[in-house]
């Protein structure tokens, strides 16, 4: 059972107290949107052995959205950060890097 | 036979005789035993029958590992099957029945299967059952289904209790061996918070069994000192019969504890779950012996050779007269000293290794016992029981060079360190040549969070099955997890034990190293799954390579014992017949628990009326005390119908509905979801959140609303309204009410962080009753001087009432087509505004009504209910809703995914009504098919029904459903097949059955 740290509220919770919200960082794509690029935002999601960005809500809890960036393959947590940002922050790329020096995220520079 | 010795036994207590029944039969045990070393004491070998040949089964084992002696335990509530003997405390008064045999243990219908082996090789199910087809239905799959599953399931509720306890801890230490104990000991020295939980009733694991000297005194004395000690320090829990079930991610950990299994009357939780988060977790879990393989090696009377040696040392048991010991290591040597030291007969040890054993084998040869180097068990002789074994020389093909009588046969294939909880969450095993084991690999353990390491193995655990070398492992494990926490261990030394010098194993696979077909098909690897040697030697030729394949081809492993015996020696097996080596093979996935544990463990206190919380509106108490029928709706209860007098539920549904058409009828409508959203920017996120606009809301005014989610399936309905400038009332479906927050939340957190817009779901701050019929108005005229005409209070606005004092906020909404005010009030005063209305409502015959009333008034209406015509691929557009889809809206959730060509398809199933020829009432989820057939020759479908009732009203039965094409379809008479083979003819309506002007709710 993992455990991540509610940004917000500080709280280190138990993944119990935590829903899984899938992929982080998805841009939403509307009704003008050509079907190649609503079909991504829909359906399309990165599924790394390694690390991931997520989203995760603190449902029992402070009931925040938050992001957490962890390695699928050995658990660890690189961080966690706000939920109101469309990329992962500084910080936590360089958390990201230094144990994964080549880390990509889809077209993120 | 198997006996009880005059005296010893370390465990027992013989001034302490406790009688116990097995197949109702009578038999007597001493406190201490396990149920497998009574029943061994009473000549009891044959305690169960395998899964699929129905082979006779011993015991093998003295503990988790055991695969064969599986009893059912107790009786009624208290029943329980698959239980291990060697793992059953034996108390005063114990009941077990042995399982899988009919009709009896002793004869065996069902063994006949053993004499079928020829035909029923691995994967025989998969080959078998394939043709002719209709054989599956009436022949294999009842014969399948009776013989699965070896225990029988219990027939009543679970009597006992069960609770989850919460830890957490610096070091949490799993064995109470004598490495568990050290490293605990190691670690509690330095102040940190130390767990220890022993899956037994005892510390100190196999040492004291298998002696030894510790700076300078016995291994025993040495373990009762550590013992003492640990008891002393307050930073260390202890813990017997408490197993470490599985590690899990970031350092939890699943305990198991059985607390009153050996003591049924001491009261309290039966088992405890212990959920442990340790900053880290040592492993000191052991080692497993290893079975040999040879021809009749599951005949009872072969045991593992440190069972029968701690069924001696420890409960005064021999498990034969005369044993024979074969081994391939020196620790075979223990057992033949230990039944010499006992007065025991040995007729020899049978060593594989051509140079023999080192110092244990010169201390069994001063004491007499013949050794035979270089030699083989060809063939173990019996039924059910062995008689004796054909010995012949290990490099060869098996010819017999002679035959030994013996009643026992302990065998040793080396041992195999417990890597089950190091491997559970990732962590990583090497091959060890030398010692023929796969040990932990301590460069790559089960990570943290932070991408530590957070599982140390310790001791026989770690491969260290040297008595000094393992407490030197501990040790350090037990410093270095406690520094690893934030203490400082002191300097000193390990423990110093003295070595055995022992001579190195031979990896022995297959005993003899020539055996031919005949030898190997009573070569047992799994012994409660049946599978052999020449089993899995077919699924590797089979093209079953990979180990895992391997492994549900034969089912070898899949046992409840989960291969703990067969693991090794069945991936040894498949390597040599892949012609590459073990590592390359490599081992199954190790999962948790580590033994089975109990269901009630892991529902704890989560049952009965404790399983989830009741949601009671205002009102609930009065329902109850008014012959409600209780519908549960999400964890609401709501009153389907109220019974009166001798009424069934249908007379009662029909007497509800009748009195809100033609009077009045109150309902509780206090669940309907509540959600408010406030701020600047409320209107623009409400317009994405509905497919219809609610930023041009009046104020005062309600609208209905439907939202959608992105794929632009329907999600939840409901009426808004706008209570003020930036303040809108959204109501949603009793179900909804939180995950419709949610769906809220999710977009403004993640999406529109930067609207200006809160929610807060206020579904329980109020009562709300629903005041329907004809006759409303004139109710709550009599509660107030407010101007309720049609004028002044026209349908679908809202206002703030007074009510006998009560200021109540009420809506002049419908769900029924009549005339109708949702009155909500505090919830506070709920209760109180709902007995003034009913007293009030009395003068117009008026009655409570309950969800199936409701339904059949919005049925009639042709109303839709999500989850009824909606299942999650249901668009607006098919239920002809288009007039609450916004065509001016830019945008909102749903809006492109309803675009799709699919989701646009003229021929997509829209909805109608429907009415049967004959008046009669459909069935729910019924079909309409056409003669027309698919492509696999199945009649077409063409339509579901989504609602169904009759109509008290209309005096028939009407439904709505999903036709392809429906609207365009009115007047048109479909076929529903039903399931007794008739047909009912169903003529396409309008699905507004009554008052379709809607003159009723407008006056």
């Amino acid at each position: 059972m993992l455990m991540l740290k509610c940004p917000y509220c500080g709280v280190m919770a138990d993944e119990t107290e935590l829903s899984a919200g899938g992929e982080a960082h998805l841009k939403r794509f509307g009704p003008q949107s050509s079907a190649e690029d609503f079909e991504g935002y829909l359906f399309a999601r990165e599924n790394p052995k390694g690390v991931h960005v997520e989203r995760w809500r603190h449902v029992n809890g402070c009931g925040k959205w938050f992001h957490a960036a962890r390695c699928t393959l050995t658990l660890e947590v690189f961080g966690t950060y706000s939920a109101q940002v469309t990329a992962p922050p500084q910080d936590i790329r360089d958390a990201i890097r230094a144990k994964h020096p080549d880390w990509r995220w889809r077209d993120m520079a | 036979m198997s006996t009880r010795l005059a005296t010893g036994g370390r465990l027992i207590d013989h001034a302490a005789p406790m009688t116990f029944t097995f197949n109702g039969k009578e038999m007597q045990g001493y406190a201490g035993d396990t149920l497998a070393s009574a029943l061994l004491a009473n000549d009891r070998m044959l305690v169960g029958r395998s899964f699929k040949y129905h082979r006779p089964r011993g015991i093998m084992a003295s503990g988790a590992e055991e695969p064969n002696a599986l009893v059912g335990l107790g009786r009624d509530g208290q029943f329980e099957p698959n239980q291990r003997a060697t793992t059953t405390e034996l108390f005063d008064g114990l009941e077990s029945t042995s399982q899988n045999h009919w009709p009896s243990l002793d004869h065996d219908i069902g063994a006949v299967n053993q004499y079928l082996g020829r035909v029923l090789p691995a994967g025989f199910y998969y080959k078998m059952f394939l043709y002719p087809r209709a054989f599956w239905k009436h022949v294999y799959e009842p014969f399948i289904r009776h013989s699965a599953g070896l225990g029988k399931a219990p027939q009543d509720r679970d009597a006992d209790s069960y609770e989850h306890f919460h830890v957490h801890v610096d070091v949490l230490v799993i064995g109470g061996g004598i490495a568990g104990l050290q490293a605990a000991c190691a670690a509690g020295r330095t102040g940190a918070k130390v767990l220890l939980i022993e899956q037994t009733a005892h510390w100190g694991g196999r040492a004291p069994v298998d002696g030894g000297v510790v700076d300078g005194i016995s291994v025993d004395a040495f373990t009762q000192n550590l013992i003492a000690e640990l008891d002393a320090m307050e930073n260390v829990t202890m813990r017997l019969r408490t197993m470490g079930a599985g590690v899990y991610d970031h350092g939890y950990v699943l305990g198991y504890e059985r607390r009153t299994d050996h003591a049924p009357d001491m009261g309290g939780p039966r088992h405890r779950l212990w959920r442990i988060r340790a900053a880290r977790t040592i492993t000191a879990t052991g080692a497993i012996e290893r079975p040999l393989s040879f021809s009749g090696n599951d005949i009872p009377g072969v045991m593992l050779a440190s069972a029968v040696r701690d069924y001696a040392v420890n409960f005064g048991v021999a498990v034969g007269d005369r044993t024979l010991v074969v081994t391939n290591n020196d620790d075979g040597y223990r057992t033949a000293i230990a039944l010499k030291n006992l007065g025991l007969d040995v007729p020899a040890v049978i060593d594989a290794r051509p140079a023999g054993g080192g110092a244990l084998a010169q201390e069994a040869a001063s004491l007499g016992i013949r050794i035979e180097t270089g030699k083989a068990v060809a063939k173990a002789l019996g039924g059910k029981r062995i008689t004796g074994a054909a010995v012949c020389a290990q490099a060869g093909t098996g010819s017999v060079d002679e035959e030994i009588e013996c009643d026992c046969i302990a065998m040793s294939g080396g041992w195999s360190p417990v890597v089950h909880l190091w491997s559970h969450c990732g962590g990583k095993l090497i091959w060890d040549a030398d010692h023929a084991f796969f040990r932990p690999d301590p460069a790559r353990p089960p990570l943290g969070a932070e991408g530590q390491g957070v599982v140390m193995a310790a001791g026989s655990a770690n491969g260290a099955l040297d008595l000094a070398i393992a407490l030197a492992d501990a040790d350090y494990a037990g410093r270095k997890a406690a520094e690893a926490t934030g203490y400082r261990p002191k300097r000193g030394r390990p423990p110093e034990a003295e070595q055995a010098g022992e001579a190195p194993i031979l990896p022995v696979w297959q005993m003899p190293e020539g055996a031919d077909q005949t030898l190997r098909a009573k070569t047992w690897l799994d012994f409660q799954n049946d599978v052999k040697v020449t089993d899995v030697q077919l699924a590797a030729r089979e093209g079953f390579e990979s180990v895992e394949h391997t492994k549900r081809y034969t089912t070898l492993g899949m046992a409840t014992d989960q291969g703990k015996l067969s693991n090794i020696n069945g991936l040894a097996v498949l390597s040599e017949a892949l012609g590459q080596a073990i590592p390359a093979t490599g081992t199954t996935t190790f999962r948790p628990p580590y033994t089975p544990i109990s269901m009630g463990a892991i529902a704890g206190e989560a049952r009965g009326d404790l399983f989830q919380p009741l949601r009671r509106t205002p009102m609930h108490e009065w329902h109850e005390a008014n012959g409600a029928e209780w519908e549960p709706v999400g964890q609401w209860r709501r009153p389907y119908c109220y019974i009166q007098g001798d009424e069934t539920p249908a007379d009662a549904v029909t007497r509800e509905v009748t009195a809100v058409r033609q009077s009045l009828g109150l309902l509780d409508a206090s669940t309907l979801g509540k959600i408010i959203v406030k701020g600047p920017d409320a209107g623009q996120f409400l317009d994405m959140m509905y497919t219809n606009m609610m930023s041009n809301l009046g104020i005062g005014k309600c609208r209905y609303g439907l939202m959608c989610n992105e794929n632009g399936f329907l999600i939840d309905d409901g009426v808004v309204a706008r209570i003020d400038a930036d303040t809108w009332l959204c109501h949603t479906t009793t179900g909804g009410a939180d995950h419709i927050h949610a769906h809220m939340e999710e977009w403004l957190q993640t999406e529109w962080w930067d609207w200006q817009v809160y929610t807060a779901n206020v579904t329980e701050q109020w009562a709300q009753i629903a005041v329907v019929g004809p006759n409303a108005r004139n109710l709550l005229e009599k509660f107030t001087d407010d101007d309720l005409s049609a004028e002044a209070f026209p349908f679908m606005t809202w206002k703030d009432v007074t009510l006998n004092s009560v200021r109540a906020r009420v809506f002049r909404i419908s769900f029924s087509g009549e005339l109708s005010y949702e009155v909500a009030t505090p919830a506070g005063m709920g209760r109180a505004v709902w007995n003034e209305l009913l007293a009030g409502a009395e003068e117009f015959g008026a009655t409570t009504y309950g969800t199936e009333a409701l339904h059949v008034l919005r049925a009639e209406k042709g109303f839709i209910m999500i989850g009824d015509e909606t299942d999650g691929t249901v668009t607006p557009q098919d239920l002809c809703l288009n007039w609450a889809v916004s065509k001016k809206k830019h945008d909102f959730i749903g809006k492109r995914g309803q675009q799709r060509s699919h989701l646009c398809d003229p021929k997509r199933w829209r909805l109608v009504g429907l009415q049967t020829l004959d008046g009669s009432v459909l069935p729910d989820g019924a079909y309409a098919a056409t003669q027309a057939r698919n492509a696999n020759g199945q009649r077409k479908t063409i339509g579901r029904v989504t609602s169904t009732y009759y109509s008290p009203t209309l005096k028939r039965g009407i439904a709505m459903g999903l036709v392809e094409n429906g609207p365009q379809r009115m007047g048109e008479v479909i076929d529903f097949p039903m399931l007794d083979g008739t047909v009912q003819q169903v003529r396409i309506v309008d699905p507004v059955q009554y008052d379709k002007a809607g003159e009723k709710q407008n006056v």
